[in-house]
């Protein structure tokens, strides 16, 4: 039996958030913390979280798990259980809605805040923009992006400014913007990055890099945009 | 009944997939106040598990190619069932539609020479059958669907789309004229119920794959809008048309890409023999989807399946090297390793045929229009309301759906929805009103709901809705298992409406979204066994074992369900495109 420990708020009656210990019979099979929850639910309803593709293209079931951000869905239980126990908790740093729930509204305002879509100021032509091979692998790494919040969530400077600083994940698509050689807003971006807060504000801690389920790796590209802000000052 | 809070739009999109996305986005660059509502944040639709691309003949990898091959290509794909306008329509206005995706900035994998990068897909020729295999499917790697999805969103956030994210589609408002005047919905966050009024309404909610088993599809396909539409007494078309695609990983459902096969990969038996060989002397691997995944079970059936249980065959890859893999099929390696196991650079994945896509839907005109059936069999408009996507029949699928073009349906219609909303809007179409009674039909079901106090868990009846769909109208079918299927589901709907909800708090409540899913996934089950039953052949996915044979002399024409009085009608293809001569029916093979 898999022990499970679960946080539990629910606003209507809660008047604080709990852990929760359950006990789980995965048969030896070594599931995904995602169908773990699943079980769990189909026993007791009131069990709430996000959940939708169940292969980690989606980036809904962002959690903390063991004490490591992730996509329950695409995490086997033997990668996250230590001593045969999971401790399931929400996305930290920001307000819990229910259970695992998170409100992600501050995180969606920050990636809104980049302008995230393509800007020519050219006339389109009949046909599509031609890119070259090389040009369009300057975006590896960068579009695969599913918003899920797991980096911006285990990122301290994000905790702290989570008005301000654009995060991990913003960051990140801010330069897929920056990078393509079919946006020809550069300066116009960079001048609405340069502030003390919106990119500087990343200490190269690289939790973000740690947890992306996707093996993106936000503080480079951070780095990236960094570098253009202060060639664009000299 | 309280009332209860009304807002009101020009115009309300029901889905915030790439259908929907379109249709908002066509409908919010003409100023008009529109709203998407949306059960999950828009980026995680199912749209974006889409992986090997969207088919479009923008003669990129072949300068020759030309729409109307791809028409010829779509139109034999479906079994003759397609509609020749509206399948005319989507090849011929393709390449405009994927065009402006391109320039809304969807990162599509490139050519040397700069352009889109396509690749071949199933059921794909030259030359109208006779110049062989093409390839016509636009890519960005394996992840189009994603890039297609997150590149829509981002051209709503540029125009200002509104979104009611995590928000419920509950039911239509239908008034006494049988108009559609918008839906009742919940906000999650805080469980209110809002009546969400609109001029014109847009159901783009996606499939039903859940009504099986084992399925490719998301959690969050439960068939939303054939529920609403079932419940509001419109007929759906062509419903008993699903596609179980030839490689879900054997045991989790997810998909691999058809266009693993496109790339040069194919499908082995326990001896190792290429056996598509045999069923398809021609296109192989690459033949229509639903002769793949009929051969592969043929292949299990006969004793020549893979693995201890003899349960599946393999997907081989690994001659294309590991940097063709890497390139062009990264999220695959990515899913095989994950979900079967297998790195593909080194050794086969395990496949089996998995439910993947509803061909039927809301009967729709070109324009996107919802239709039902008058007392004389003729087309009538529903008032206010369209349909596109896949909960959408348009139809251009007809029995059987071509690879790649789902993406390609949703960005056409989608689009094609939102033109005839705005000149529709300019032209101004009345605001339609609606009474206490009507919103009051709507609201019963969520109010029984609410106040259930016994009854079966969601959990334990949408487990045995999904054994029963599996078993009874899989792959093959057969007269006497479909109606012993019928009468499980009949026993299986009464338990269904009167599904216990334990739960009746307001906050985030998944439990009580998830009756509401279940009660949609019955509506679809239902249709679905019901018209298979009556469809007395063999066609496209529609594969039967006590009726062999394709019987264009009764069936060939689109299938009606009605669900008040659970009747099966029929209603005509279209055999009339505009520019091109009709593509006759003749024999299908690859």
């Amino acid at each position: 039996m898999l022990q499970v420990s679960l946080y539990r708020y629910n606003p209507e009656t809660d008047s604080e958030p709990f852990m929760q210990d359950l006990e789980v019979d995965t048969g030896g099979r070594d599931l995904m913390v995602l169908d773990v929850l699943e079980m769990i639910k189909a026993s007791d309803p009131s069990v709430t979280f996000r959940r939708s593709c169940r292969e980690g293209v989606c980036g809904s079931d962002g959690v903390n798990m063991n004490g490591k951000n992730g996509l329950a869905c695409i995490t086997p239980l033997s990668e996250t259980v230590r001593n045969n126990k999971l401790v399931v908790r929400p996305l930290p740093g920001l307000p819990v809605v229910r259970d695992l729930v998170v409100d992600l509204e501050l995180f969606y305002q920050q990636y809104e805040k980049i302008e995230p879509y393509l800007q020519n100021h050219n006339p389109a032509p009949a046909i599509e923009r031609l890119q070259s091979p090389e040009e369009r692998a300057k975006l590896d790494g960068l579009y695969e992006c599913i918003l899920c919040a797991c980096c911006s969530t285990s990122c301290p400077s994000f905790w702290w400014n989570p008005e301000r600083f654009i995060g991990p994940a913003g960051l990140l698509q801010s330069y897929r913007f920056l990078a393509d050689s079919r946006d020809t807003a550069t300066e116009e971006r960079l001048a609405k990055l340069d502030d003390p807060y919106s990119v500087f504000r990343c200490h190269g801690i690289q939790n973000c890099v740690s947890v992306c389920p996707k093996g993106l790796n936000p503080t480079q590209a951070i780095g990236k945009v960094r570098n253009l802000l202060l060639q664009r000052a000299t | 009944m309280a009332s209860i809070r009304t807002i009101s739009f020009d115009g309300v999109i029901v889905g915030g997939g790439g259908a929907g996305l379109r249709a908002a986005l066509q409908l919010s660059q003409s100023g008009y106040e529109t709203a998407v509502i949306s059960k999950v944040f828009p980026t995680r639709s199912h749209t974006v598990s889409a992986q090997g691309g969207i088919t479009c003949a923008i003669a990129s990898m072949d300068p020759e190619d030309d729409w109307r091959w791809h028409m010829y290509d779509t139109v034999k794909g479906s079994d003759y069932i397609g509609d020749q306008d509206a399948i005319e329509y989507m090849c011929s206005v393709g390449p405009e539609a994927v065009f402006e995706l391109e320039h809304m900035g969807l990162p599509f994998s490139r050519t040397e020479q700069g352009r889109i990068y396509q690749r071949p897909f199933g059921g794909q020729s030259k030359n109208f059958g006779e110049g062989g295999q093409a390839a016509r499917t636009c890519a960005a790697a394996d992840r189009t669907g994603h890039a297609l999805l997150h590149t829509l969103y981002q051209g709503n956030i540029k125009n200002r789309t509104v979104f009611l994210n995590e928000w419920f589609a509950v039911d239509l408002v239908k008034n006494q004229d049988g108009a559609v005047t918008g839906v009742i919905a919940i906000c999650m966050e805080t469980g209110e119920t809002v009546h969400v009024k609109s001029r014109a309404t847009v159901f783009a909610t996606g499939g039903a794959g859940r009504i099986y088993a084992s399925t490719t599809n998301a959690h969050i396909n439960t068939g939303d809008g054939i529920g609403m539409a079932l419940r509001a007494d419109l007929p759906v078309q062509d419903i008993e048309m699903w596609q179980f695609h030839p490689t879900g990983i054997a045991g989790a459902g997810v998909l691999v890409t058809e266009g693993c096969r496109g790339e040069g990969g194919y499908l082995i038996n326990r001896d190792g023999e290429r056996f598509m060989e045999r069923y398809a002397p021609n296109a192989k691997d690459l033949a229509g989807r639903d002769v793949v995944a009929r051969s592969m079970v043929q292949e299990i059936l006969e004793g020549r399946g893979c693995g201890p249980e003899a349960d599946h065959v393999y997907l081989k890859l690994d001659h294309l090297g590991e940097e063709v893999l890497q390139s062009r099929l990264p999220g695959i390696c990515e899913l095989s390793k994950t979900f079967a196991h297998a790195d593909p650079v080194k050794e086969p994945v395990p496949v089996v045929p998995t439910c993947h896509y509803m061909m039927g839907g809301i009967p729709t005109n070109v324009q996107g229009q919802a239709l039902t059936q008058d007392s004389g069999s003729e087309d009538r408009v529903v008032e206010g309301l369209y349909a596109c996507g896949e909960v959408a029949c348009v139809s251009v699928h007809g029995a059987n759906r071509l690879g790649g073009n789902s993406l390609l349906d949703l960005v056409v219609f989608g689009r094609a929805v939102g033109l005839h909303m705005e000149t529709a809007l300019r032209e101004g179409i009345e605001r339609r009103e609606s009474s206490e009674s009507d919103l009051e039909f709507s609201m019963t079901r969520l109010n029984r709901l609410n106040r259930s106090q016994s009854g079966d868990s969601v959990a334990e009846l949408r487990k045995d809705l999904q054994n029963v769909m599996q078993n009874h109208f899989g792959v093959f079918r057969n007269g006497e298992f479909m109606r012993e299927g019928i009468g499980k589901l009949a026993e299986l709907r009464e338990r269904i409406e009167q599904v216990y909800l334990p739960d009746k708090s307001q906050a985030y409540n998944t439990a009580r979204l998830e009756a509401l899913e279940l009660q949609n996934l019955m509506g679809v089950a239902e249709a679905t066994a019901i018209t298979a039953e009556q469809r007395r052949e063999s066609r496209g996915a529609h594969a039967r074992e006590d009726f062999q044979e394709r019987d264009d002399h009764n069936w060939l024409c689109h299938s009606m369900y009605f669900p008040a009085e659970g009747r099966v009608g029929k209603r005509e293809v279209n055999f009339a495109p505009k520019s091109v001569e009709t593509f006759q029916p003749k024999m299908r093979s690859y």
